[in-house]
């Protein structure tokens, strides 16, 4: 068949498959065109970077600050910046995916998705471009947000591996989170009806988590909710990951979570990509 | 396997682009309701009709942006429903509106689009500047697209949808907004393609850019095709061109109107003078066009000015629409929307109709 659309043309054949699908280099290739392109338009808007480049900062001087002597006791904010930079770590990562819906819903307003739907590409080459670079932006918000942290006198209980471990754990949950939102901004009309679900979502699962205090301070119905929030056990594991302590349980709760949000989220996500008009 | 793409019509070509009883609706709107069409392989179809008459809804079915209700549609022998993916990889789309990347530059958008259609980096390069530079782009090639004016972004446009070489191309409304010189560009790299065996599927609004590049028309109103053929077919129907002729003295205007009808010339009828003194004179073919203005330089009649004035879009679908227009329901009468032939079967009856098969 590839035959005779050449002959249409005289053009050589493309190397595709009898059904027309994409092989998966030429996916890759792809998915890195489409990278770029996200690339490009960040150096064209540098002021999309502002989130990632002052979210960290403020936050973490924010919390350290605020709350860290509530928390710790006064002159004790020390104690409390163990605590709560790996927990902004996984919050960073929310609200970062968070933008990732707004932005996709956003995208979705300009005709560029037009012709990408009528180009010879896997629809899903598209998304995952986006996460891919998304997922960089948050590599940078956690080098800012531990750089931070460092600064306030951070200490890393284990070592190196571990650290880098916690990194890989919150861009895993992270990416896996885009789906959602990506789902949410494909489906909702405007970019402010997503943020507004967005934040109506986010603002329960971050406070009512172990991010910022301790959840054995907090009711037992809440306490309880957070064994169940993956944003805790997120938290925890980046804890115990950095700080030292039981590690197995919560890395392997945020992983079942990311995996489960995954498999549910993007296939939903990439089936309403390709019925958008 | 059989492919559609080497399906041989009865004068010898093939079918690029195959539409048999294609509905689409819009809640009551009734964008697409039932029409039939073909293109034969490298040639040009140019798609007429008025706003809203659907025009920009066939284009994005056949390029599988939106799916049809009921009937099929064939590009390049590959089903719109059953074989979007390859029938993804033979076309090019210019849609209506523009769909280039606003913050990336020109080249960029293309070397994007061209890495995208699997083209070697090198490659892919060479090609955006090559069709910069034919688009008059160059330039303008590193500004970001959002700076570009509506003309420069809509040839980017153009350009990104000619970068895979596309076998079947579906331009809508290309050149609406672009001037004179940059829509010769286009007209241009166009034929150029159909030169290389591309096939076209054009809508537009310019008679001008339709008898430029298309081979055969359709006109569509509300969902429907209502006339179609050959442009000069179409054109004849229609009534042919107009010819105007300014006397020398403005008040011999009347006269000169009364003795074309006079003269009793071969077809000529309806001459008329406007207030300024211009005489118009519907004309069918070049031998009435002689005869008109030789019967005149016969009869003494000084003359200023000649010209001949093609009828505008305007005039052919006012002509063509005309009684349907003040007899809807016939028109709904006289089609089946279950049927399998061709929409304009329903207009056949009457002679101011084209039948659109090829
Ligand atoms: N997404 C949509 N939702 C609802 N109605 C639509 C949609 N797209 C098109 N329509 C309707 O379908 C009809 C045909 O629209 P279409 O855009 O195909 O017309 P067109 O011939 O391209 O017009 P124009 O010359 O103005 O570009 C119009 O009545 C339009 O309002
Ligand atoms: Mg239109």
């Amino acid at each position: 068949m590839s035959a005779a659309t050449a002959t249409l043309t005289g053009a050589p054949a493309k190397a595709a498959g009898s059904e027309g699908r994409i092989g998966l280099r030429a996916n890759m290739r792809h998915i890195g065109a489409l990278a770029r392109r996200n690339m490009l338009q960040i150096k064209q808007d540098p002021e999309s970077m502002f989130d990632v480049l002052l979210m960290p900062v403020i936050f973490t001087l924010l919390f350290v600050y605020v709350f860290g002597g509530a928390v710790s006791g006064k002159g004790h904010q020390h104690d409390y910046v163990d605590y709560v930079v790996p927990g902004l770590m996984a919050m960073m990562g929310m609200n970062i995916s968070m933008a990732v819906g707004t932005g996709i819903n956003d995208d979705f307003q300009k005709g560029v998705m037009d012709r990408f739907r009528t180009m010879p590409i896997a629809r899903s080459s598209v998304l995952i471009a986006k996460i891919l670079v998304e997922v960089g932006r948050m590599v940078i918000a956690i080098g800012i947000l531990l750089g931070m942290g460092f600064a306030l006198g951070m200490n890393i209980g284990t070592d190196v591996p571990h650290l880098l471990m916690a990194i890989v754990l919150s861009l895993f949950f992270g990416a896996s989170l885009m789906w959602i939102f990506i789902l949410l901004g494909l489906t909702m009309k405007t970019a402010q009806a997503v943020q507004g679900v967005a934040m109506l979502v986010l603002m329960p699962l971050q406070f009512g988590s172990s991010i910022f205090a301790k959840p054995t301070t907090m009711p037992g119905w809440l306490e309880s909710f957070t064994k169940f929030n993956p944003l805790s056990n997120l938290a925890d594991a980046s804890r115990a990951l950095i700080n030292g302590g039981a590690v197995a349980h919560s890395v392997w709760m945020v992983v079942a979570w990311s995996v489960g949000i995954t498999v549910v989220t993007a296939p939903l996500a990439v089936a309403r990509f390709r019925k958008r008009t | 396997m059989v492919d559609m793409t080497t399906r041989l019509t009865e004068d010898g070509g093939t079918t690029a682009v195959e539409v048999r009883g294609l509905v689409k609706h819009y809640g009551p709107t009734k964008a697409l309701d039932g029409v039939d069409l073909d293109v034969r392989r490298g040639t040009v179809l140019g798609v007429l009709g008025p706003n809203g008459a659907g025009k920009t809804t066939l284009v994005r079915v056949l390029s599988t942006l939106v799916q049809p209700d009921a009937g099929t549609a064939r590009v390049a022998g590959f089903d719109v429903l059953k074989q979007p993916r390859q029938l993804r990889r033979v076309i090019g789309l210019t849609g209506q509106y523009a769909s280039v990347d606003e913050k990336l530059s020109g080249r960029e958008n293309l070397y994007m689009i061209g890495r995208l259609l699997d083209l070697p980096a090198k490659a892919a390069r060479a090609r955006a500047d090559e069709l910069l530079e034919r688009f008059s782009l160059t330039e303008a090639a590193k500004r970001p697209a959002m700076q570009y004016s509506g003309g420069m972004r809509r040839r980017l446009d153009l350009a990104a949808s000619m970068i895979g070489h596309p076998a079947v191309l579906y331009l809508d409304e290309p050149t609406t907004g672009l001037d004179p010189r940059t829509r010769n560009e286009v007209w241009e790299e166009v034929q150029r393609m159909v030169a290389d065996g591309a096939t076209v599927l054009l809508t537009t609004q310019y008679m001008e850019e339709a008898e430029q590049l298309a081979h055969e028309l359709t006109i569509i109103d509300r969902g429907r095709i209502i006339a179609g053929g050959k442009v000069a077919e179409l054109k004849a129907k229609v009534g042919g061109r107009t010819l105007l002729i300014r006397p020398s003295r403005s008040s011999a205007a009347p006269a000169m109107v009364a003795a074309i009808a006079e003269a009793g010339l071969d077809g000529v009828a309806g001459a008329r003078a406007d207030d300024s003194g211009l005489v118009s004179v519907p004309i069918l073919s070049d031998d009435q066009l002689t005869a008109v203005v030789g019967m005149l330089g016969g009869r003494g009649f000084g003359i200023a000015h000649i010209e001949t004035h093609l009828p505008s879009l305007d005039e052919v679908f006012l002509a063509v629409t005309g009684e349907k227009a003040s007899a809807p329901q016939d028109a709904q009468d006289a089609q089946d929307p279950g049927s399998s032939g061709h929409a304009a079967d329903g207009a056949a009856g009457t002679d101011q109709k084209v039948e659109v098969s090829v």
